[in-house]
């Protein structure tokens, strides 16, 4: 076999090695940056929490996030923008929370004029805002504590 | 918001599709690398061709009906990438037979047995195995209850190779069964089941040590009080050091346990005490063979001899597989020899232990860095895996389980290019040898399993938290 052949042959091979290892790489990419969620197609989404791109404009001195400050799942942030949002350990809730003295839908977060509400769904432990059992829609500034079961819940800037 | 909530118009893709096309891709290399071997060696294509492509296309086919079946949300680039690197070490095996027996047959020796077709029928067994695991595992959190169960069958499977009779003494190491003219490495089998335990373990051990002791350089140490889990890691080190001289294996474990100590606690004390204790233990073992001369440590001298000084005639004899391998590299160059242009079978071992060194012959740098990413993408796959991952069990067996691959990988190619001293672990996947095969092949099941929970839409499975009651918060 002559030598071109050979050569040939030698780089052939490589550049296959090479084809297979981009087109991983390219199945990874789309694995990235294929989220097409075109109306009636496929789309791609992976099963964690789904970060918003961007929060919503909001004015100054609203809070922007809750934050779990305690309990199993301290450290649980999620934005704020101008839904509601749902806390409790069921995973369709926004604020889900591994907590097994929460309902699984607790308590609901809903902003009105610039506020923020927390409103209890008829949870069994009941939610608490600062050292009060709430009965009704009650407003959360930031830095106030919410409880639900036994985590604790806060409202940053 | 409402991207939090399941939203029916966006649909998973479980690329089972791509994985399928990036298998018959792998395999066509797989293929194309056992007929070029042939050409190039014998002059001929050989009639083996057929029949090895039919039964690898066979095994792997089966193998992504089982995925697609099992599961279907798994991650689509583990497969085609361990088919590739398994397609292309039984091809890189048979290239090594062919000139074992052109040699064979020039001298007039009588033909030395070709280790391709076993190792063919080894992947089967690998296969057959990941085919069971995916099978039996329908939930990787099952084997969170047999966590002290995997830790015994584990240590008895390590300790195996020292019952008199059935252990075997191999190039120092004494980590050979012989059962039924087959010979087996358990300690192969026994990283699964450690894997297992370790992730068992600190899952429900990692917020004790997860407190932090004294501040030293801005870096928060563990209490002393909890070193005793990483202290026992690093005794069985160091004893599979010292009774099975087992360099690789002892690396294996005691890093995998330090990354998982690490990962679940998220403190980096553990991985500055876990780097101490391994300096001190590899520090120690070296002065106990240097100076003192105790003979349980003397292969670990003649190791970091050869990798300190491999041209000192002094050390030559030990030194002479890296020699070997450091020339094949060289010859190699930056695209290779080509395949079955090169001389690999110069360097000892190079089915096994030195295939690394085969590649970087035959296929250049170019070739090596291509395998080294295959090996970073399924460490890397892993990793995502773990973060996906819903339970911490699942999350820390995936971080596992990517761990020891890349642990694995990283002590064989830095011990045969001579970055680290040469320890003796097979490259997953590539290497002749069964029992790692069939062990690597079982853990990439686990791994897809873990997978496909993860990818799974989240409505599917609820948390096991969800469904139970609430409880009351009594008040006193």
């Amino acid at each position: 076999m002559s030598e071109l052949t050979l050569t040939i042959i030698k780089l052939g091979f490589l550049a296959v090695l090479w084809l297979f290892v981009l087109s991983t790489v390219s199945v990874i990419r789309s694995d990235l940056f294929g989220s097409r969620v075109t109306p009636p197609a496929r789309g791609e989404r992976r099963p964690k929490p789904a970060k918003p791109t961007r929060p919503p404009r909001r004015r100054k001195g609203e809070p922007s996030a809750a934050v779990v400050v305690q309990g199993a799942s301290a450290g649980l942030q999620v934005p704020l923008g101008d839904t509601p949002l749902a806390i409790g350990r069921g995973s369709e809730c926004e604020l889900h929370i591994d907590d097994e003295y929460v309902s699984t839908r607790h308590a609901v977060l809903r902003p009105q004029g610039g506020t923020w509400y927390v409103e209890d769904l008829g949870s069994t432990n009941g939610t608490f805002v600062g050292e009060s059992r709430i009965h009704g829609p009650t407003a959360v500034g930031s830095g106030i504590p919410v409880r639900v079961g036994k985590t604790i819940i806060e409202l940053y800037k | 918001m409402s991207e939090a909530q399941p939203n029916p118009a966006v649909q998973v893709r479980k690329r089972r599709g791509a994985e399928l096309v990036l298998i018959v891709v792998a395999l066509a290399v797989a293929v194309g690398a056992y007929a070029i071997v042939g050409i190039t060696v014998t002059g001929k294509l050989s009639q083996q061709v057929l029949s090895y492509g039919a039964g690898l296309a066979i095994l792997v086919g089966i193998a992504h009906v089982i995925v697609r079946i099992m599961t279907p949300y798994a991650d689509p680039l583990l497969l085609p990438c361990v088919v590739f690197l398994n397609g292309l070490g039984l091809a890189l095996i048979h290239r090594l037979d062919l000139t074992k027996i052109e040699n064979a047959r020039a001298n007039g020796e009588s033909l030395p047995r070709a280790d391709a077709p076993l190792q063919l029928t080894w992947t089967a067994v690998g296969v057959a195995a990941f085919i069971l695991v995916l099978l039996v595992i329908r939930d990787h959190r099952r084997l969170q209850r047999a966590t002290y169960t995997a830790l015994f069958a584990g240590v008895g499977l390590l300790l195996l190779p020292l019952v008199p009779g059935l252990g075997v003494r191999f190039q120092g190491a004494q980590i050979w069964i012989r059962f039924a003219g087959l010979s087996f490495q358990p300690g192969e089998i026994a990283k699964v089941c450690l894997i297992v335990f370790f992730a068992g373990y600190l899952v429900v051990k990692k917020d004790a040590l997860a407190l932090a002791g004294r501040r030293f350089i801005g870096i928060d140490l563990p209490r002393g009080r909890d070193l005793g889990p990483i202290l026992s890691a690093w005794l069985i080190s160091l004893a599979i050091l010292v009774f099975q001289r087992d360099l690789g294996t002892a690396l294996l474990f005691f890093g995998a346990f330090v990354v998982l100590l690490y990962v679940s606690t998220e403190r980096p004390g553990w991985l500055f005490v876990g780097g101490g204790l391994f300096a001190g233990g590899a520090w120690f073992a070296y002065i106990a063979a240097t100076s003192l001369h105790i003979p349980q440590f003397s292969h670990i001298a003649n190791r970091i001899n050869a990798w300190l000084h491999p041209f000192d005639p002094q050390y030559r004899e030990g030194a002479y597989q890296i020699i070997q391998s450091l020339y094949g590299f060289a010859y190699g160059g930056l695209l290779g020899r080509g395949l079955g242009e090169g001389h690999p079978n110069l360097v000892p071992l190079a089915k096994s232990d030195f295939i690394i060194a085969a590649i970087g012959e035959e296929l250049g740098l170019t070739g090596l860095m291509a395998i080294l990413v295959l090996y970073g993408i399924i460490v890397e796959r892993g990793l995502r895996t773990a973060l996906v991952c819903r339970d911490h069990f699942g999350k820390l067996l995936a971080t596992g389980v990517a761990a020891v691959f890349a642990i694995q990988v990283f002590v064989v190619v830095g011990g045969v290019t001579k970055l680290i001293p040469l320890t003796g672990l097979t490259t997953p996947f590539l290497s002749y040898g069964g029992s790692s095969l069939v062990a690597n092949w079982a853990l990439v099941a686990l791994m897809l399993r873990i997978s496909d929970q993860a990818r799974r839409p989240a409505t599917l499975p609820a948390a096991p938290t969800e469904d139970a009651l609430t409880q009351v918060v009594v008040r006193r």
